[in-house]
């Protein structure tokens, strides 16, 4: 199973560091060089973008024809399982085949999010065949705005 | 046929030509599979409405455009995937009936259902005993 840190604790913030540094160094060759890689590359299907706004954290995945039903997600603490399969519908024996990209299979991706999330409240939609989950930040991880008294 | 394996990476479109707008253009993943009366064209377009996707057939070109609209929520933190527009073209032989494509989408795929030209389908011959 592909497990995949988004963001690592202070400890290993050198590591981090190295790792913008690094994604900085190929992006700029391969805008050089004209690569096509963009961001990083995933560890297994389906690649996610991950986006925060104060409240939430999205996951975002797209699963072009997989049916909801064959999507399961399970939220524990502070690590999201996506799971799930893609069916290609049958064709029939009588089908000769020109071109075959689109791939079909079973896939499963774990991820550690950056703040525990409020599991009762995470929800999920599929849309156009991308699927956004909304996970809401736990209380103790939302930001607060500390007043200051005057003396 | 055996099945293909569900891969991550997109197929960014190499400077076949130069486009007028920015971001990446994909071309989406295809089957294509011919059965006695059609030629079935599915196509991935996750992203795209019905509304922002134009197929095109121009002189034996079918064209397939589509445009993603960007949703994303919030700042990006963490990104394995580029959204950006698809686009992809194929030549269509003269046996295809050209006024019956039909096309639809659904849940992100594109099925294009091109029917052979009555000439193209494979007709039995009766032979006459006498």
């Amino acid at each position: 199973m592909a497990f995949t840190t988004i963001f690592q604790p202070t400890g290993y913030n050198r590591l981090y560091q190295y790792d913008i540094l690094q994604n900085e160094m190929n992006r700029l060759f391969d805008s050089f060089f004209g690569g096509q890689r963009r961001g990083r590359r995933s560890a297994g299907f389906p690649a996610l973008n991950v986006s925060q706004d104060t409240d939430n954290i999205y996951v975002t995945a797209e699963l072009p024809g997989i049916d909801v039903n064959d999507v399961e997600i399970n939220v524990n603490g502070d690590s999201l399982h996506i799971k799930g399969e893609r069916k290609l519908p049958e064709t029939g024996s009588n089908v000769r085949y020109h071109r075959q990209e689109r791939g079909s299979g079973q896939f499963s991706r774990t991820i550690q999010l950056p703040f525990p999330v409020n599991t009762e409240k995470v929800s999920a939609e599929m849309k156009l065949g991308v699927l956004t989950i909304s996970l809401p930040k736990a209380d103790e991880a939302k930001p607060r705005k500390i007043n200051i008294k005057t003396a | 046929m055996a099945e293909k394996e569900l891969k991550v990476d997109k197929k960014e479109v190499q400077n076949a030509q130069e486009f007028t707008q920015e971001g990446p253009v994909f071309n989406p993943d295809v089957d294509i599979y011919e059965t006695e009366e059609n030629l079935v064209l599915i196509a991935d377009l996750p992203g795209v409405q019905t509304e922002d996707l134009d197929i095109d057939l121009n002189e034996n070109t079918l064209t397939i455009n589509g445009h993603v609209k960007k949703v994303t929520k919030g700042t990006s933190v963490y990104r394995e995937y580029e959204c950006g527009d698809y686009k992809r073209s194929f030549t269509v032989s003269s046996v295809i009936d050209q006024n019956k494509i039909k096309a639809e989408l659904k849940n992100g795929v594109l099925r294009v259902v091109l029917p052979k030209a009555e000439a193209a389908k494979p007709r039995k011959i009766q032979i006459r005993t006498q």
